[in-house]
């Protein structure tokens, strides 16, 4: 029992995760209707900014704090220099360029961290164990990431709902012509969803550093996760993004957790041991296809444009 | 019908020509490093150039062809190991198992449109990524030693650098001129104009999801091909095979070469791994120079190298 407890936390606390990753993706694939595939780099370099500076000032949260803002930054250069040229092209072209900046940032990062992995030590306040409900303990960096997942959706859904940029992003969604004729700076607009998008990526990388290593190619994984997550929940919504999120976050986990035992219990020992890790990796790809194949435009489809 | 002569179909004649003389050099210069890359190259090119099919012709964004190369080569690795080293057997059940995954999974993607086509595409081929991870008595995520390549009964020694080459080079002429007659005929015609616009040719009578599943199955049964000369090639296959940036790299040598001509994915073949090759060569960050110049061609050459090839002839 405290272990499905313990397993539902990390589910939620992974699904948050994921939020913050695909929140960006969707935003971007939304409202300028571009295929991100760097997203993951993006991911990758909070992590990389977050390493660095936080052996630099001796504090995580400082390093924190000043590797968001790196992120957010290199995510504003990047659309600037290179990326808003292709807002026009077909998602083919944009896969391609994009695809060239994976190669791009891994190569970059392999020269300036070098090959090995880096590690992101935990301060010691955060690394006691909490207790949630008599006799369980949780660990206290993953109450944060939930924590500081769920306030910055709270947020995010306040700046998007009730606030003049949220709603020029909506509008910029459903009718991106149409606003950009009605007087808005269009360009700055999307340089700024593009920017929140990378810091969003940032945060996601930097929090999950200090649970897995920081490596080269750390993105490319959770990426294809986010994707999913965002096609599931429908191209564009944060709400179904969100929903999607935690859904696929607590699916993968309790399959990773539960799976090898109901297996054991109908197959052969040898048989379920080759079978679980395959159908726990699978079981998110399975859900996706599953989905759209009953579903062909996503749970929540967007509104037609 | 004899072909105009013009840049592209000058520069596609040269690079067959190049390609055939290919041995001769080797063996006149003593070069064995330029024929083991070739035919690298040449795999790969077939790859692509049944990508190409369907993306280029068909419209089909598959983000996940390179399943295709990973089911070719665990056929032949699998049979391998399990001591069936006959070609006559191991190629023919590579082809069928690749045309049946594309099958199964052309009927359910073909369901969607646009970018749900290219993740539930891509779904499909991780799911055979992770199948393959598992398969822990074939080497699992290590992978798989062939130990011996395919055998044809002295018809052909796939150990002979040269012999094999050849096979690999008969393959992509092989796949393209099929391709070619594929794209040229009625069938063909039917698959194109459904891309440009499907809602006519429903109107018209057709019945667009069996043409494009039909066109599929044969874009990935030519994969699978090249899947089994991958394993030939390498003595080796692994899941690595089957990832998603694998897929990637297919796409980009569609894209590069130019999408939607014959000979577009075999230039995007050359010029990708070549260009990865001789970047490795003097510097180990390949991808700092590759990247960017990935994003320039996006950027000024659209249509890839043969539609600036096409540009030049128009001036």
């Amino acid at each position: 029992m405290y272990l499905v407890v313990e397993q539902l936390l990390n589910g939620l606390q992974f699904g948050l995760l994921l939020f913050l990753l695909a929140a960006g993706l969707t935003l971007v694939f939304g409202i300028m209707d571009f295929v991100n595939l760097a997203h993951g780099s993006l991911y990758m370099m909070g992590a990389y900014f977050a390493a660095t500076f936080v052996a630099w000032t001796g504090s995580f949260v400082l390093g924190a704090l000043m590797a968001l803002g790196a992120t957010l930054l290199l995510g504003i250069v990047l659309e600037y220099v290179a990326l808003r040229h292709l807002y026009g092209r077909g998602h083919l072209d944009q896969v391609l360029a994009t695809f060239g900046l994976i190669l791009f940032f891994n190569d970059a990062v392999r020269l300036i961290w070098g090959p090995a992995g880096l590690a992101l030590p935990l301060p010691a306040w955060l690394t006691v164990p909490v207790q949630i409900i008599p006799g369980v303990y949780y660990p206290a960096y993953r109450l944060m990431i939930i924590a500081v997942a769920l306030a910055v959706a709270a947020m995010l859904y306040l700046v998007v709902m009730r606030t003049r940029v949220g709603m020029l992003i909506r509008a910029g969604a459903s009718n991106r012509e149409m606003i950009g004729a009605l007087g808005i700076n269009i360009k700055l607009l999307f340089t700024l969803v593009f920017g929140l998008g990378a810091a969003l990526a940032g945060l996601a990388g930097l929090m999950q550093a200090p649970i897995l290593t920081v490596q080269i190619g750390m993105g490319e994984n959770i990426l294809i996760l986010a994707f999913v997550i965002i096609v599931i929940g429908g191209i564009g919504s944060i709400r179904g993004a969100f929903m999607a999120a935690i859904f696929v976050g607590i699916i993968d986990t309790m399959g990773r957790a539960f799976l090898p035992d109901l297996l054991r219990k109908v197959l052969s020992g040898a048989a379920a041991s080759t079978a679980a890790p395959a159908l726990s990796s699978m079981l998110i790809y399975l859900l996706m296809a599953i989905i759209l194949v009953l579903r062909p435009e996503g749970l929540f489809p967007a509104a037609k444009r | 019908m004899m072909p105009k002569l013009n840049a592209s179909n000058a520069v596609a004649a040269l690079m067959c020509a190049a390609l055939i003389l290919l041995p001769v050099y080797s063996a006149a210069t003593g070069n064995i490093f330029i024929l083991t890359l070739f035919t690298r190259i040449t795999i790969y090119a077939l790859a692509a150039a049944s990508l190409n099919l369907i993306m280029g012709y068909g419209g089909m964004m598959s983000f996940g062809h390179a399943a295709y190369l990973g089911i070719g080569g665990y056929a032949v690795g699998i049979l391998a190991a399990e001591g069936i080293g006959s070609g006559f057997i191991q190629w023919p059940v590579a082809l069928v198992v690749s045309a049946l995954f594309a099958l199964l999974i052309g009927a359910l993607s073909l369901r969607t449109r646009g970018v749900y086509f290219i993740m539930i595409t891509l779904a499909f081929a991780q799911m055979a990524y992770y199948v393959a991870s598992a398969l822990s008595r074939y080497g699992g995520d290590d992978g798989l030693t062939v130990y011996k390549r395919s055998d044809f009964a002295g018809l052909i020694n796939l150990s002979d650098r040269n012999q094999f080459y050849y096979l690999c080079l008969a393959c992509l002429f092989g796949g393209l001129y099929l391709i070619w007659r594929i794209v040229n005929s009625r069938f063909g015609l039917v698959v194109q104009g459904v891309r440009s616009n499907e809602q006519r040719m429903q109107a018209i009578g057709f019945h667009a999801n069996r043409y494009r599943l039909v066109c599929f199955v044969i874009a990935g049964t030519i994969c699978g091909l090249a899947g089994a000369l991958l394993a030939n090639n390498t003595d080796f296959v692994s899941p690595a095979v089957m990832y998603w940036t694998r897929s990637g790299d297919l796409m980009v040598m569609v894209i590069l070469g130019g999408m939607g001509s014959l000979f577009g994915p075999v230039v995007g073949a050359i010029v990708y791994l070549l260009l990865e090759e001789l970047l490795s060569q003097f510097t180990e960050f390949s991808g700092l120079i590759l990247g960017p110049v990935l994003l320039l061609i996006v950027l000024f050459a659209r249509g890839g190298i043969m539609g600036l090839l096409g540009r030049m002839r128009r001036g």
